[in-house]
């Protein structure tokens, strides 16, 4: 693995560690979060993973940016890749039904796929999360399958009801709250994705596994989930 | 209890601090005083920390009145600042007298200005921070990222102190001669060498499309020649440049992460200058490198504590 340190503005390095989309990024990625929350301790201001990068923000009061520098390279030294699985692995369950998800037809038509199916190659695989982003709790996940790709709506919707299941291309993703939005949406889950109450505050974090369960309305409304139907069209 | 009852206030009067930190991974963006010097003077004038809670005016239309005599500080902008009708100019603190009104206007000079009470004003820490996220729901008087509103009370704890004004040597000029330090980073190299000389030698006039996100710049289209790019984190200041080629310097309610290309990131003095210009305002980048702007900054903060 050969990372690139990168300067991003005066207190910010961004250390590069790949240079396309992979599921297998994340388990590096993770190994070197976590070295480099324990080399910077109390003087790293925030970490910002993303899908090939980790943007380092440093306290600028304490370290310059050559001893920061120096620390990126003693955190990446002898890196091994995290393969036991940190991150955390979740359910999440979703009610996948046109009237709040109306893309579900959209992706059925493109493929050439019955809905049904659409809905339990969704559900298939474990998704690894990439990065938050967009808005508090918002995790990029991926990678969908190739069947179930499809380019971000023309035109966003002013409006989409929190917990909505969307795809993306190749990636999905649950809107935490009422948001603008332009991906192609599937369902609706009735899971609490940020809570300012709870630890960690996001119920999904950078490098988390994730499988979507079908459920019912019935299952989705006794789990909390408002069912009142999208009212944006696309 | 010392207390400001709001008569006036509008969409761009929010309750700010330093921002949000240590959470930006979970896709919650930083928040806090765009105009961080001024946010600091009006702070030092009443001996508060650094970042404690502001008010932060843009451009005016925010009026109280004084539940209790009470001293404050004013830093920043110009606003046409008024004492029951009687100008009052920023950069020192004042008393505030039970039922004396304080208006702020129209901006005669700059753009934002900062008003702060003793010890701060009391506020709800959300996510370690009282900074107002309307498009988040964090931070403000209620935690849920409101701006002002008529009605509404503003309090604080402190001790009020006697008044003094910052040595207009120690003030920074709002908006002088507009020049921006950039320090060059990120993917600079992979613009077309004709759009480095045109970003660094022309001069860009401010959109009128500006907000806490970011700072539209009209001027010549950069060009951008390299791969196309997977999202990565955006930090603070950051000059993206979208496929139109026009420059968007990325602000205090940015979004975490993004994927267009960037020329690097703008000083924090140059950001402090930045949010005191209005729409219409020329700027010119001015190239520098990330350990020589870091000496400067350091240097800077100097001033704040020789005060």
């Amino acid at each position: 693995m050969n990372a690139r340190i990168e300067v991003v503005a005066i207190d910010c390095l961004m250390v590069r560690l790949f240079e396309v989309i992979e599921e297998s990024n994340m388990p590096w990625l993770l190994a070197a979060s976590q070295r480099l929350r324990a080399v910077f301790a109390g003087n790293l201001v925030d970490l910002v993973p993303s899908y090939t990068t980790l943007m380092v923000q440093f306290d600028l009061l304490v370290l310059s940016p050559n001893e920061a520098r120096g620390l990126i390279a003693e955190a990446l030294t002898d890196l091994q890749p995290d393969s036991a699985g940190a991150g955390q692995s979740h359910e999440i369950p979703v009610w996948y039904d046109l009237s709040v998800g109306p893309e579900l037809a959209l992706l059925a038509g493109r493929s050439g796929l019955p809905q049904a199916e659409v809905i339990r190659r969704h559900c298939a695989h474990e998704y690894q999360v990439f990065a938050l982003g967009f808005a508090p709790g918002f995790a990029f996940m991926g990678l969908v399958d190739e069947s179930l790709a499809a380019p971000r709506l023309a035109t966003p919707r002013k409006r989409v009801a929190a917990g909505s299941v969307g795809i993306a291309e190749r990636q999905t993703a649950a809107y935490p709250a009422a948001s603008p939005g332009g991906w192609n949406l599937i369902g609706r889950t009735p899971s609490t994705l940020f809570d300012r109450q709870r630890e960690g505050f996001s119920l999904l974090q950078p490098g988390d596994r994730v499988r979507f369960v079908a459920v019912d309305r019935a299952t989705f409304v006794n789990l909390g989930g408002d069912d009142t139907p999208l009212e944006c069209p696309p | 209890m010392s207390g400001l009852l709001i008569e006036a206030s509008n969409p761009l009067c929010l309750l700010q601090d330093a921002g949000r930190f240590g959470v930006r991974h979970l896709g919650v963006t930083q928040g806090g005083a765009l105009d961080w010097v001024s946010m600091r003077w009006a702070n030092g004038l009443l001996g508060n920390a650094p970042g404690a809670a502001v008010v932060e005016v843009t451009l005016g239309g925010f009026g109280v009145v004084a539940e209790a005599d009470c001293v404050l500080a004013l830093a920043g902008g110009d606003l046409d600042a008024r004492i029951d009708g009687q100008p009052l100019k920023p950069w020192r603190s004042f008393v505030l007298r039970k039922g004396q009104r304080l208006q702020l206007s129209q901006p005669l000079s700059g753009a934002r200005a900062y008003l702060a009470a003793p010890g701060g004003f009391d506020a709800p820490q959300v996510l370690g921070s009282c900074a107002s996220v309307v498009r988040e729901e964090l931070g403000g008087l209620d935690g849920q990222g409101k701006a002002l509103a008529k009605g509404e009370r503003l309090s604080w704890a402190g001790a009020a102190p006697g008044v003094r004004e910052v040595p207009p040597a120690l003030r920074p000029s709002l908006c002088g001669d507009g020049v921006l330090d950039l320090i060059v980073g990120a993917q600079i190299g992979d613009f077309a060498g004709q759009s480095l000389f045109e970003a660094f030698n022309r001069a860009f006039t401010l959109d009128s499309r500006a907000d806490r996100m970011g700072i539209r710049l009209l001027g010549p289209a950069l060009k951008y020649q390299g791969a196309p790019m997977i999202s990565e984190g955006i930090p603070l200041g950051a000059v993206q440049v979208p496929p139109d080629g026009q420059p968007i310097v990325l602000l205090n309610d940015r979004q975490t992460i993004g994927g267009y290309p960037r020329l690097g990131a703008l000083t924090p003095l140059s950001l402090a200058r930045l949010a005191q210009c209005l729409p219409g305002a020329q700027v010119r980048f001015r190239a520098v490198v990330q350990a020589l702007a870091w000496e400067e900054h350091r240097q800077y903060l100097q001033r704040f504590a020789d005060f």
